[in-house]
């Protein structure tokens, strides 16, 4: 268990220093290869806590496409992040404050964490026992089943996300020229060549 | 809880038949939206009112006996009943007052009905939960559709500003409210909310669960928006396309109140004095902002944002109450506002001259000459949100204020008066412009949906007090569901 604790240890650390380098690095590039770092560790965390399903998803959407989308974007536009980051030093001792005052609370709720056993008798076990079978054969017997309503739900919350950047993005101009494949096929030569003979010396 | 999920597949469909009809609906009119253009945008607007009152009609037929679907997520009794009903009229009501709006402004897009009837769905999602996960799902369906029509007018500034900052305030309100369901789960172990009302009754309270329920009811009360989570509200209202403000006054209000209440009444009920004492001052705090922060304002939908405000907190004194007659209070209350607001929006959007819509206050001036009916309807429904007897605002204060005192709520009760005779000040004072000043230029001619609109509004509120039976049984049935 020894190894599994020094992975763990690991892991959170350079999870921890690459999310705070995501927000503190002056280059955005290297903030998105941080973040990408940061999705690395979170994955090793969900393998030794047994997740492993969650931890390939979390490397194949989130650094494979999602991070990746990201990098092309802060590539492509010219934002100037340092413009952005400008109200940052300025807001630092009230924001730093109230974290700190929420630090304060949670430590003092956690050290008075009890879990009284009617409470623990109550959790839900997960269903089937994970020893059983793995967990992406466990996930698959529930998700379209017993949350088959929240899956359906969480399909109706990106189909309004992708409406939306469509309505808000999307401007039909007026008089610009579009390629019309079918015209360009249904166009015949005698439509598009004029065959005129032309006299010697005249012109047309 | 697997014993309350008997329910056969083909009669979960059945029950789940309005919120499936929304969303199909939907998708099928934005098919037919995306083939034929543009130009479609008025019929599928008229659809999607025919959907929204269809989906009504299908919720009055289905049985009403608590029957609970989906593996405990997704509840359907009288309370959800009742409420489903009342947000389906708002969102039909609030299509069919921007037909005009969109058609001057020259933003007829078929997406617009289509997100509404998106978010109405979410709407009936949010009224029905009865699991953390479902609630918190049916609000981000809710609220995603939101975020874009508040920014649907993209060649203004304000509207984007509007939707932008209602999109960053919401996210962050997400977080807290996922952070307060994750701490209750992790407290309770379930997320359904008999099992967590069954686990919050054991032993000694735990501070642990306490803390989530802080976070939660503080995601609650930004949806609804209560102080002192309120600050987007008028910004938003006031940025936002009018037709798209009276939306957001009306229906959502009411389907996050609806929310709230089954949430804290369900999952709750044996630590009440815990949420109670929270309810108690946001209840104060909205009632007291609403009431001083309206009086400066010139813009009318700044001071509708207020308005709205103070009514939430209104409403939050019935919650306050903590029990059935509180609940039926509160039912009453959002059915009652529902109804006054969509009057005064359809004025609001009447406020058009040749030279486009006007929002000064100072613009209504000596309306009851140029156009006396709309005056005085307009004055009708303002004395009603101010509270004054014999009209229906009244009576939706007197259930509330009494269930508060007969909960032994005093101070709370009399703050409550007392902040309402400070709100009739701003609202006295627009009847005072129409009736004593000046006459402005005049209005274009109110186009005939929103006349029906404020003539239906103006009627129920005048004529209340003649026949209150019906509202207030319908309503003592719904609250009963509930307990």
């Amino acid at each position: 268990m020894i190894v599994a604790d020094a992975f763990f240890y690991l892991f959170a650390t350079v999870c921890v220093g690459a999310g705070l380098m995501v927000i503190s690095a002056r280059n955005p590039v290297h903030a998105v290869l941080f973040l990408i770092l940061a999705f690395v560790n979170s994955a090793g965390l969900f393998i030794l806590l047994g997740a492993e399903f969650l931890a390939l998803i979390l490397i194949v959407v989130y650094v494979g496409a999602v991070a990746v989308l990201f990098l092309f974007v802060v590539m492509m536009l010219d934002v100037d992040f340092a413009e952005l980051r400008a109200g940052f030093i300025a807001y630092l001792p009230v924001g730093a404050l109230i974290g700190i005052v929420l630090l304060i609370e949670l430590i003092l709720v956690l050290g008075a964490w009890v879990i009284t056993p009617e409470v623990a008798a109550h959790v839900t076990t997960p269903t089937p026992p994970p020893a059983e079978v793995s967990n992406t054969q466990a996930l698959g017997q529930v998700l379209y089943t017993k949350y088959v309503y929240f899956f359906e739900a969480a399909g109706i919350v990106l189909l309004i996300a992708m409406i939306g950047a469509i309505v808000l993005t999307l401007h039909h101009k007026e008089g610009v020229k579009r390629q019309n494949i079918a015209d360009q096929v249904a166009r015949r030569p005698e439509d598009a060549i004029e065959v005129r003979h032309v006299e010697p010396g005249q012109g047309l | 809880m697997k014993e309350a999920a008997t329910t056969s597949p083909f009669l979960t469909y059945i029950l789940a038949l309005p919120e499936i009809l929304l969303v199909v609906g939907a998708m099928i009119l934005l098919m037919v939206g995306a083939f034929r253009g543009e130009r479609s945008a008025n019929a599928i607007s008229w659809a999607a009112v025919v959907l929204l009152l269809l989906a009504a009609v299908f919720v009055l037929l289905l049985p009403a006996k608590g029957k609970v679907l989906f593996d405990g997520a997704f509840i359907v009794d009288s309370f959800g009943r009742f409420m489903k009903v009342l947000t389906l009229i708002g969102s039909a009501a609030a299509i069919v007052m921007s037909f005009d709006y969109m058609r001057r402004a020259r933003l007829e897009k078929f997406e617009y009905p289509i997100l509404i009837l998106l978010a109405t769905a979410g709407m009936m999602m949010m009224i029905s939960a009865n699991d953390l996960i479902a609630l918190y799902l049916g609000l981000e369906v809710q609220s995603l559709a939101l975020y874009v029509i508040a920014a649907f007018r993209t060649d203004s500034v304000r509207s984007s500003e509007a939707g932008l900052k209602y999109f960053v305030l919401g996210a962050l309100s997400s977080g807290m409210l996922l952070y307060g369901c994750s701490l209750i789960y992790g407290f309770t172990g379930t997320t359904g909310f008999p099992g967590i009302a069954a686990a919050a009754t054991l032993g000694q309270t735990n501070l642990g669960l306490i803390f989530g329920l802080v976070f939660f009811l503080a995601g609650l009360a930004f949806k609804v928006s209560a102080v002192p989570f309120h600050m987007w509200t008028p910004d938003v209202y006031e940025g936002a396309p009018t037709p798209v403000t009276a939306f957001f006054a009306a229906a959502p209000k009411v389907a996050a109140m609806a929310m709230f209440l089954r949430a804290v009444l369900s999952a709750f009920p044996e630590i009440t004095p815990q949420w109670q004492q929270i309810v108690v001052f946001i209840s104060i705090a909205s009632m007291i902002l609403g009431a001083f922060a309206a009086i400066g304002q010139t813009d009318i939908k700044r001071l509708m944002a207020y308005s709205s405000i103070g009514h939430m907190g209104f409403a939050l004194v019935g919650l306050a109450a903590g029990n059935a007659a509180g609940a039926q209070a509160v039912i009453i209350y959002l059915t009652i506002y529902l109804v006054m607001n969509l009057g005064v929006f359809a004025c609001i959007l009447s406020m058009r001259r040749s030279d486009g819509m006007v929002e000064d206050i100072d613009e209504l001036a000596g309306l009851s000459r140029n156009n006396p009916m709309m005056a005085f309807l307009l004055a009708m429904l303002l004395f009603s949100l101010a509270g004054i007897p014999p009209l229906a605002g009244f009576f939706a204060k007197f259930y509330v204020f009494l269930a508060a005192i007969n909960a032994g709520l005093y101070t709370l009760a009399v703050i409550g008066v007392l902040s309402s005779v400070v709100g009739a000040y701003y609202y006295l004072r627009i009847v005072k412009i129409m009736y004593f000043d000046e006459p402005a230029e005049e209005f274009e001619a109110m186009p005939g949906k929103l006349q029906a609109i404020l003539g239906v509004s103006g009627a129920l509120v005048t004529l209340y007090f003649f026949y209150p039976a019906p509202l207030v049984s319908a309503a003592s049935a719904a609250a009963k569901s509930l307990f």
